[in-house]
């Protein structure tokens, strides 16, 4: 199988990865399972660790790429140092989750599925983080804000900018 | 003794009830009081007064607690045997709910999916064991055969809670009668309807139940293996379930030779990575098995060929969360509830403009304006209800004259929506139908798997009419267009993504035409949510020249100084957020 092996790029010698894929038996329905957790540890799916699953499981880089892409928890790009998650699910909607988007891609400059250029934001549209009850509800880096306003959504991110000198 | 019940479900969990928690049990340590409980449960159903807690036996029900108020209540209600009067919970109303059972909340509601949710520890087998926990089980595998347990469940009734309502036990009987060495069973937790959360709920609170339900399916059909398909986004549920199905292992109730008999069963879990389409059942098979979520042709169905190509047979966690209650009070028992098509309870999700918001269940039959106004309370702020919408983005919306229709998979379908799994949303008349269809209508562009054209290509055309009339852009052609195009994506597509995802634009069609019409012809939006077609504007015989308004405004946009000189709105400046409109003392800014 050696000589057969992908040569372009290299395959990530990182520990994470190895200790990851030695949980798994090499089999293809565990494609998913492992990168969930790939996504988890990097807040991407990061090139070298497709290498390294696709040598794994034998699988093509293709077929990888084809499922990470299906996805939407699966990201190709890393994410701002603060993840801001805005909640569009029909509870939030409803209550108006709508502007508070607006207001975030006016302040950020940014759109969903970006990270500002000093890599400290990244703007995100979630469906339903299950807050309901709390709606309009956004999440900076998984900590929910209930009750949501775009005044409160301003003052995190004038917390931020103040917090990080930027 | 006394037992502190603690929710912690997703949405209490996230207004810090696990440090509620451990306050508790911090300060009952330091106050060395030893005959009282802390107990971790499930959701208790009403989301929008969390976070609960009850104390039992007497049921006090406590809303909104903080972190802070642990140590008032222990004081007072523990050691003094008071009560913490401003934690009481208020009906809308007015009166005051000092227990569970006084909340009108929960007077009509009848709990059978969710009996074990808020009441027992979720993470603790023997909480589960002790309210006959696995007894079903037993039963089964000692004194039913597998026809008699299929006969039973075909019996009560009972059909599919995933959405479209396949009655269970037909489905039971077709996986058994197929052939194959191999069988599976499988749970489908892909909830993926934004705004739905019973399913959540039932694994979150009960787990053991769905496990229960799926080892009887497992011996009804001939399986001896098992995969529960879960959202990856719901990390609670995701790590509640593995804690169960590790305890039954532990016990020897998942393995071999279960409860001495020749019965084997084991259990894996599969996490989604948020795809909608992966709620249905060929899509989620092809998930599971590492692959693209592309639903499959059918037939054959999965039952037939289902993972790996064996006979499988796959349930929704509701559907499955009623099994061992209708083994264990039988078949009769279970179809006295209900109407004569649908027998039993459904869970529901309310949310939106309601008073009231959490998990309901219901027996089949009861109105939607019992839902609206007597569970919910009905919509807050003074404002009138207008439509409420079942079935998420396969649904559609059920505007006022028909509040009165009884709730079953029939009657939802005669009126142009459908029961979906579950999700219930009340809309205020604030909001704008034709820019609530686009917001669906861009969901499932989203959520297209792009495997058939009809969806594909016809959800986006859909979406693109929707943008149109709700930027001033439409045309009376383009609402003509669109009734069309409903009904090419609804007959041609392949799966029930594509086929029902029109169903919100045909509904709002069908009772909220005028509104479309509005947007097309006189470029208006009555409720003034379409931006492009809505100005804010200050009625200088109103404005009083307070400032309110300037202080509150989030970009600066409101103009004019001093107290008495009459505000007005620099249009370019708006961003049309509305906080204006809802701060002005004398209602002026419309």
């Amino acid at each position: 199988m050696e000589e057969n092996k992908c040569q372009c790029g290299e395959n990530s010698q990182d520990k994470f990865m190895k200790e990851l894929l030695e949980k798994y038996e090499p089999k293809k329905d565990n494609l998913i399972q492992i990168l969930n957790s790939v996504q988890e540890h990097y807040g991407y799916v990061p090139e070298h660790a497709q290498r390294d699953i696709s040598d794994y499981l034998k699988m093509s880089m293709a077929e990888i790429y084809g499922v990470v892409t299906f996805y939407s928890r699966f990201t190709l790009k890393p994410k701002g140092k603060y993840n801001i998650a805005i909640c569009l699910g029909t509870a939030c909607f409803v209550k108006g989750s709508e502007k508070i988007m607006d207001r975030a891609r006016e302040r950020l400059n940014i759109q969903p599925g970006e990270t500002t250029k000093n890599g400290i934001f990244s703007l995100e549209e979630t469906r339903c983080v299950g807050a309901c009850g709390l709606a309009p509800v956004f999440t900076v880096n998984g900590e929910v804000y209930g009750s949501a306003t775009v005044q409160k959504l301003d003052q995190v991110i004038d917390e931020i900018i103040a917090k990080e000198g930027v | 003794m006394r037992t502190i019940y603690v929710c912690q479900g997703t949405g209490c969990t996230s207004s810090k009830s696990p440090l509620i928690m451990e306050n508790f049990k911090r300060i009952l340590q330091e106050k060395n009081i030893q005959d009282v409980e802390v107990k971790r449960t499930g959701c208790f159903g009403l989301c929008s007064k969390g976070p609960v807690v009850i104390i039992g036996p007497e049921n006090t029900f406590y809303a909104k607690v903080k972190p802070e108020d642990c140590e008032e209540i222990i004081q007072k209600h523990i050691i003094e045997n008071g009560r913490v009067e401003r934690l009481f919970c208020k009906n809308a109303d007015g009166s005051i709910a000092e227990r569970l059972e006084d909340l009108k909340f929960y007077k009509k509601q009848q709990r059978i999916a969710l009996k074990n949710c808020g009441s027992i520890d979720p993470e603790n087998i023997d909480d589960y064991l002790a309210v006959d926990g696995y007894k079903a089980l037993e039963k089964v595998l000692k004194e039913m055969t597998q026809d008699e347990v299929i006969e039973e469940i075909t019996k009560s009734g009972l059909r599919g809670r995933g959405g479209a309502g396949f009655p269970t036990g037909k489905k039971w009987a077709f996986a058994k009668a197929a052939e194959g060495k191999q069988k599976y069973v499988v749970c489908n937790a892909d909830e993926g309807d934004p705004g739905a959360f019973m399913d959540r709920s039932i694994l979150e609170g009960d787990p053991h139940c769905v496990i229960e339900a799926m080892m009887i399916a497992g011996y009804a059909i001939g399986a001896d293996e098992g995969y529960i398909y879960v959202r990856a986004e719901y990390p609670i549920a995701v790590k509640r379930f593995q804690i169960a199905i590790d305890q039954a292992r532990e016990r020897g109730i998942i393995g071999k030779n279960i409860f001495g008999t020749d019965f084997n069963f084991d259990l894996h879990v599969r996490l989604g990575a948020g795809a909608f389409v992966c709620g249905e059942e060929t899509a989620l098979l092809e998930s599971i098995e590492g692959r693209r979520g592309q639903p499959r042709i059918k037939p054959p169905f999965p039952a037939n060929a289902g993972l790996w190509q064996c006979p499988t047979l796959i349930n929704n966690v509701e559907t499955y969360a009623n099994i061992t209650k209708i083994i264990l009070n039988g078949a009769d028992w279970y179809s006295s509830i209900g109407t004569e098509g649908s027998k039993g309870t459904k869970v529901f999700a309310l949310g939106g403009n309601v008073n009231n918001i959490g998990l309901v269940e219901v027996p089949m039959g009861t109105t939607l304006r019992e839902i609206v106004y007597d569970i919910g309370e009905g919509v807050p702020n003074g404002r009138k209800f207008k439509a409420a919408q079942t079935g998420g983005p396969s649904g559609g919306c059920i505007p006022e004259q028909y509040l009165d229709t009884p709730i079953d998979y029939e009657s939802l379908k005669s009126i142009g929506s459908m029961m979906g799994s579950g999700g219930l949303i009340v809309m205020d008349d604030t909001k704008c139908m034709v820019n609530l269809a686009k917001f669906y209508l861009g969901f499932t562009v989203d959520e297209s798997c792009g495997k058939c054209n009809p969806c594909r290509i016809g959800t986006k055309r859909m979406y693109e009419i929707l943008e149109r009339l709700t930027s001033g852009e439409g045309t009376l052609e383009d609402i003509d267009k669109l009734e069309k195009l409903t009904k090419t994506v609804s007959k041609s597509s392949v799966c029930g993504l594509g086929q029902t995802a029109s169903n919100p634009v045909i509904s709002t069609l069908k009772y909220f035409k005028d509104e479309y019409i509005e947007h097309a012809v006189d470029k208006n939006c009555r409720t003034k949510e379409c931006k492009a077609l809505a100005k804010i504007q200050i009625d200088p015989e109103k404005c009083k020249g307070c400032g309110l308004c300037q202080k509150k405004c989030p970009v600066g946009a409101i103009e004019g100084e001093g107290p008495g000189t009459k505000r007005h709105i620099d249009e370019d400046k708006c961003i049309k957020c509305g906080t204006c409109i809802k701060t002005c003392p004398f209602k002026a800014i419309g």
